[in-house]
């Protein structure tokens, strides 16, 4: 049995307390983005681009075994880290439950203020479209 | 001018840092640091102050009110406008009208000038380091009219191509609206040279004064400008106050910008009849309060040597470019040979907004992203820079703190 979306939420949410500084945090987050995968060459389409004013995100998904999988992808390497931490909380769930989930678990690791809409960058509308995507894979499953 | 005799504070960069009450806060658990005077600048009391004692003691809504506050309210509204003008060395107070930023002056230009006077082919020429501001007004204006826009190229340093732009003047050419200091690079324009040949031309010369003025003093008729745009927020005045500078006889030639109350001289169903400068150009309830303050703002730079504000800045840019240079991955976008205010840079191909982020935590405030210059990012082959930019209140502290910040972004993200 797979965790669910809040047992991923508070395990993320154990690992940075481990930080006592916020450039430990953040190495960590830019760690994250260097080691996610990225999408591959044929997703970095435009119709996969999520609008965003300072760095741009692309976004890929699909229903796998009925479960909603994600691949995503920035031009900015923290906005990277945090789609890493999206992705590893929200891809490969059942999609209902992407739709429904709330997402606690960034305010608790302090990147509040990355999903605030003056940032930006693509995040906000990120998980936006993941919950629509999931919404519409749904219907499907 | 006022053949007052003028004592100027001594510049004492700590003493002026007093005057604003923001510098003193923390950021993110640190003393904030903030380089981001191109997008505005911060307020000192004096500004601040003056506008809170508008708003408890003097507010009414000014012009043709006959009681007191409104007489009052006008008074200390149309004392800017002369306080403008004197700061501007224009030839009168009707030559400054009041917008609600660089962004509506521009636009007022390109509809009620540009709307009434261009014709199909006539050509406007702006160059590559223009703010979204001072393109697109004109792209709509030259759609709407059949004329062209031309572009005068650039130097990698971010200099204008000035035989390009002697190429691109002739006959047909109407307008040139140009930056005068660049917001994304800090290039400052060699604009007499350019108001001469455009004159000789027989074409107008708008200049965007919005990153200028914080950093000089701009002299209208030295220039002999036809328009001058700029905004009362990035020159130590409150938010939502723009500036049109603009020849008496040319405001004269243009139609209303917009219509409403205050801009008429008589209504009728049938006809109405525009009220004189600078009046005309104003519709509705003006930015009172902000214009009174803005007053403030201006006296304060009266207060000081503008030669001694300049040389502090120049001393902080030369300082700040000395040590960023020494920085691992550093590269500096626009190097042109005058500068003001501004140093834009990237840490090689690392995005902005990641470094941003990293100074964004140690309480250092810059902007990152493309500074509302695509086209001039594009240029460079870029997504944005990291633009740290200047005012006078800055201090050898911010800088380090800058350096420092910029190093540790440089260590983490590379």
């Amino acid at each position: 049995m797979s965790s669910s979306i809040d047992e991923i939420q508070d395990q993320v949410i154990e690992e940075f307390q481990l930080f006592d500084q916020w450039i430990e945090k953040y190495e960590y987050i830019i760690e994250l983005g260097k080691n996610l995968p990225g999408l591959d060459d044929q997703y970095m389409r435009d119709e996969n681009l999520v609008p965003g004013c300072q760095s741009r995100v692309w976004l890929h998904a699909e229903l796998k075994g009925g479960k909603a999988v994600y691949a995503a992808d920035s031009d900015a390497i923290i906005t990277k880290g945090i789609i890493a931490l999206l992705i590893r909380v929200l891809s490969e769930q059942p999609p209902e439950k992407v739709h429904e989930a709330e997402l606690y678990f960034i305010d608790r690791i302090g990147l509040k203020d990355h999903l605030s809409s003056t940032r930006s960058n693509g995040l906000v509308s990120m998980i936006n479209k993941m919950r629509t995507v999931a919404r519409d894979l749904s219907k499907i499953a | 001018m006022s053949g007052k005799v003028t004592s100027f504070r001594k510049f004492d960069v700590e003493k002026i840092r007093n005057d604003f009450p923001v510098l003193h806060r923390e950021v993110n658990g640190n003393p904030l640091v903030y380089l981001d005077n191109g997008a505005s600048s911060q307020k000192p009391k004096q500004v601040i102050d003056r506008m809170t004692r508008y708003y408890e003691h003097e507010h009414a809504n000014i012009h043709r009110g006959v009681h007191h506050l409104s007489q009052r309210a006008t008074d200390s509204y149309e004392q800017v406008r002369e306080a403008t003008c004197n700061y501007l060395n224009a030839a009168s107070s009707r030559e400054i009208l009041f917008t609600r930023g660089t962004t509506e002056s521009i636009n007022l230009v390109a509809c009620s000038w540009g709307r009434h006077f261009l014709k199909e082919g006539d050509e406007i020429i702006i160059s590559t380091m223009e703010h979204h501001s001072n393109i697109v007004p004109w792209q709509m204006t030259c759609e709407e009219r059949g004329a062209k826009l031309k572009v005068i190229p650039i130097s990698k340093a971010g200099e204008l191509d000035m035989e390009a732009f002697q190429n691109l003047l002739n006959e047909r050419t109407r307008l040139v609206s140009l930056v005068h200091v660049s917001n994304a690079l800090g290039t400052i324009n060699p604009v007499k040279e350019i108001i001469n040949l455009a004159h000789q031309c027989n074409a107008l010369v708008l200049l965007d004064g919005a990153q200028a003025l914080p950093h000089m003093k701009v002299d209208m008729r030295a220039l002999d400008v036809d328009f001058y745009a700029f905004s009362a927020h990035k020159m130590l005045g409150p938010t939502g106050l723009g500036i049109l500078y603009g020849r008496e006889s040319l405001l004269d030639s243009m139609p209303p910008y917009q219509g409403g109350g205050e801009m008429i001289e008589r209504v009728t169903f049938e006809k109405t009849t525009y009220n004189e400068l600078p009046f005309k150009f104003e519709a509705g309830t003006p930015n009172i309060a902000d214009t009174i303050a803005f007053g403030s703002a201006l006296e304060y730079y009266d207060e000081f040597d503008q030669d001694e504000l300049i040389a502090h800045e120049q001393d902080l840019l030369a300082y700040a470019g000395q040590r960023l240079s020494q920085v691992d991955g550093i590269e500096f976008v626009g190097m042109a040979r005058d500068k003001a205010g501004v140093i834009s840079f990237n840490l090689k191909d690392i995005h902005p907004f990641d470094v941003g982020t990293i100074l964004d935590q140690m309480g250092i405030a810059v902007r990152t992203g493309h500074h509302c210059t695509q086209p001039l990012m594009d240029f460079y082959g870029i997504v944005g820079t990291v633009r740290a930019s200047f005012a006078f209140y800055n201090n050898q502290t911010d800088v380090d703190a800058l350096v420092d910040g910029v190093e540790k972004a440089s260590a983490i993200l590379l």
